[in-house]
């Protein structure tokens, strides 16, 4: 009896992988489009992904990533051990913190405001004006705030700081200035941006609540507070969650470019994005910068992880996977 | 009454936004139009105190460091997007076609270049030691920029919604093979998502600095913007890099703030120009993007 059930399902099983053989190759065209996407994925993306173990090793070239002398946790020890590594967890996650409050802030209420502009031509205007900065790159960016904090020329302390009657600062100089300036310059540039989401979601609210809430005499506001917003809620959720999962990588081109490589700076400027590539290219120091590396590939894959499954729970579209 | 402030008011702050996006790029652009020396005696201002177009003429008139790196930005910029289109898309479309074996497996493939990777090092000792992308225009083009796991999925999910398989199937009954479905029903049908993962990439390339900063050892090889971060950082660079001879006079004669924010008008025009062209195209992509990020 055992072996009749087990000659059948042998059977059944090389039927499967005969069909499965064939199926896959009724798809080989699909195969071998999907080939240079997969290569070049394998070359930068999971080639390094296993290069990480070099965090644990005292690299050097000839040896290459699998020979290199294991040194274990000596790299994080002394990561650890300096001031820096408190200080770029700190900065990290203080500024993606306050990135996201704000941005989600201004984003909404941008979008909104943008959504009682009734004059087509103005409103196509004002989106253009604000979207503008999203395109310029971070090296742009330092420019324009170059010319307004310039401390011999720059328009703040020229015009601005003077017409006031207070004294010029030497702007590249002070540190307590600067989380003031990231958190504007980071707005400035991702609010326009980040309004387009919400409005986009925005026109997907049946205008039949509108109509409803008008007749029942609620006022503007009252049908912003109580329509639009409680509506906007699933995607402002989603939204935050999305970018708490993405709390320890920082944008490396504000917080290197602006500051322009002020020293005195680093306190405030130094996330670990800017720490692993000082360390690597300025100190050449591999140990230190993979161990940094590591330590944040890991906390953020971890983070990205549970982060989508949250999202996975509240809105399953809205998952990575 | 009451509704019509609430309509001012909201065009009063948008007036102020727009303002605060749009000022500081005209502040560069009213210095690179001043005079060297009005800069000296009154600082920037949004109205140049006396007009001079000497800084474009100082650029120009040696204007091997520009046009090098403009070109270096060019090439990058149009090879790096065309590629990335196809290969994205050619990754993209399989993933889409349900009846393919091993389709999770690749959709997950994808997925955990997004999850993880392996941070700056590791990578950057592949593209440098083991293949080779330093000091040469390629390192502009291939690390990083070509192809990236979002785009994947924005254009998977693309076509998962917009193409319908039974269109699919009828091709195949009428014995088109794979390619040719690909090639001749598939990209006709997504113009869209085409025009935004190209904008994206064009805009990635366009900007990109970073490249050219961590593999670029010759200054030849610098793309535009790194050009421009190199001046930002070192007024001189530009007179140091000229072909002339004489290095000492053209440092005299440099006009150095005026210069550089000329440089950056000129590296900046070209999106400047483009914007209210793509800029429709690029909204509604987002909103393709954004359904599924």
């Amino acid at each position: 009896m055992d072996t009749i059930v087990k000659v059948e399902s042998n059977r059944i099983s090389s039927i499967k992988r005969r069909n499965m053989w064939n199926a896959v190759l009724r798809h080989k065209v699909l195969y071998l489009l999907m080939l240079p996407g997969i290569i070049y994925m394998l070359l930068n993306n999971y080639i390094p992904m296993f290069g990480i173990i070099i965090a644990f090793k005292n690299y050097n070239f000839e040896d290459g990533f699998l020979f290199s002398p294991t040194v274990g946790f000596d790299n994080f020890r002394y990561l650890f051990e300096t001031p820096d590594a408190f200080i770029m967890t700190r900065n990290t996650l203080g500024y993606n913190a306050v990135f996201i409050v704000v941005n989600l802030v201004m984003s909404v209420t941008m979008a909104i405001l943008l959504n009682e502009v009734r004059n087509r031509y103005s409103k196509r205007f004002y989106q253009s004006a604000v979207l503008l900065p999203f395109f310029l790159s971070a090296v742009i960016v330092a420019y324009l705030v170059y010319s307004l904090l310039n401390p011999d020329s720059g328009l703040v302390n020229r015009y601005i700081l003077k017409s006031f009657g207070i004294e010029p600062i030497s702007w590249y100089l002070e540190p307590k200035y600067w989380p003031f300036i990231l958190v504007i310059t980071n707005a400035w540039k991702n609010v326009g941006y980040g309004s387009i989401i919400y409005i986009s979601a925005m026109t997907g609210i049946d205008t039949e609540y509108y109509e409803a809430a008008t007749i029942d005499g609620a006022r503007k506001w009252q049908q912003v507070k109580y329509i639009t917003i409680p509506l906007l809620v699933p995607v402002m959720v989603i939204m935050t969650i999305l970018s708490i999962g993405r709390i320890f990588y920082s944008d490396f081109g504000l917080f290197y470019q602006l500051p322009m490589g002020s020293g005195t700076l680093l306190p405030v400027t130094n996330v670990i994005d800017t720490y692993v590539y000082n360390s690597l290219v300025n100190m050449g120091d591999i140990g230190m910068s993979s161990a940094a590396g590591f330590y944040q590939s890991v906390v953020g894959f971890l983070l990205v992880l549970t982060t989508n499954l949250v999202v996975r729970k509240i809105s399953p579209e809205n998952a990575l996977f | 009454m009451k509704n019509n402030r609430t309509h001012w008011l909201i065009h009063v702050i948008f007036i102020f936004c727009s303002a605060a996006a749009i000022l500081p790029v005209l502040l560069v652009v009213a210095i690179s139009f001043s005079s060297e020396d009005s800069i000296n005696k009154y600082g920037y201002s949004l109205l140049p105190h006396e007009f001079s177009t000497y800084a474009y003429q100082y650029i120009f008139n040696d204007p091997h460091v520009l046009l090098r790196a403009y070109g270096n930005t060019i090439f990058a910029t149009v090879v790096g997007t065309l590629t990335c289109m196809i290969i994205t898309s050619a990754l993209a479309y399989p993933l889409s076609r349900k009846s393919m074996p091993f389709r999770k497996f690749f959709t997950m493939f994808v997925v955990l270049t997004i999850l993880f990777n392996g941070g700056l090092v590791p990578w950057y000792i592949v593209m440098k030691n083991y293949l080779h992308f330093s000091d040469n225009i390629w390192a502009l083009v291939v690390p990083g920029l070509l192809l990236n796991g979002f785009n994947v999925l924005i254009m998977r999910t693309f076509f998962l919604n917009t193409i319908p398989g039974e269109l699919l199937e009828a091709a195949n009954m009428d014995g088109a093979g794979e390619f040719r479905i690909f090639a001749q029903i598939v990209i006709p049908l997504s113009k869209p998502v085409y025009a935004t993962i190209g904008l994206f990439a064009t805009l990635a390339y366009w900007n990109d600095w970073y490249n050219s900063m961590i593999f670029q050892v010759n200054h030849d090889n610098y793309s535009m913007q790194y050009v421009l971060q190199s001046i930002l950082l070192n007024i001189q660079y530009l007179a140091q890099n000229t072909k002339s001879n004489n290095m000492s006079a053209s440092l005299a004669s440099l006009p150095q703030e005026t210069s550089r924010m000329a440089m950056a008008i000129v590296a900046i025009g070209p999106i400047i120009f483009a914007y209210p062209f793509f800029q429709k195209y690029f909204i509604k992509g987002l909103t393709i993007g954004a359904v599924k990020g």
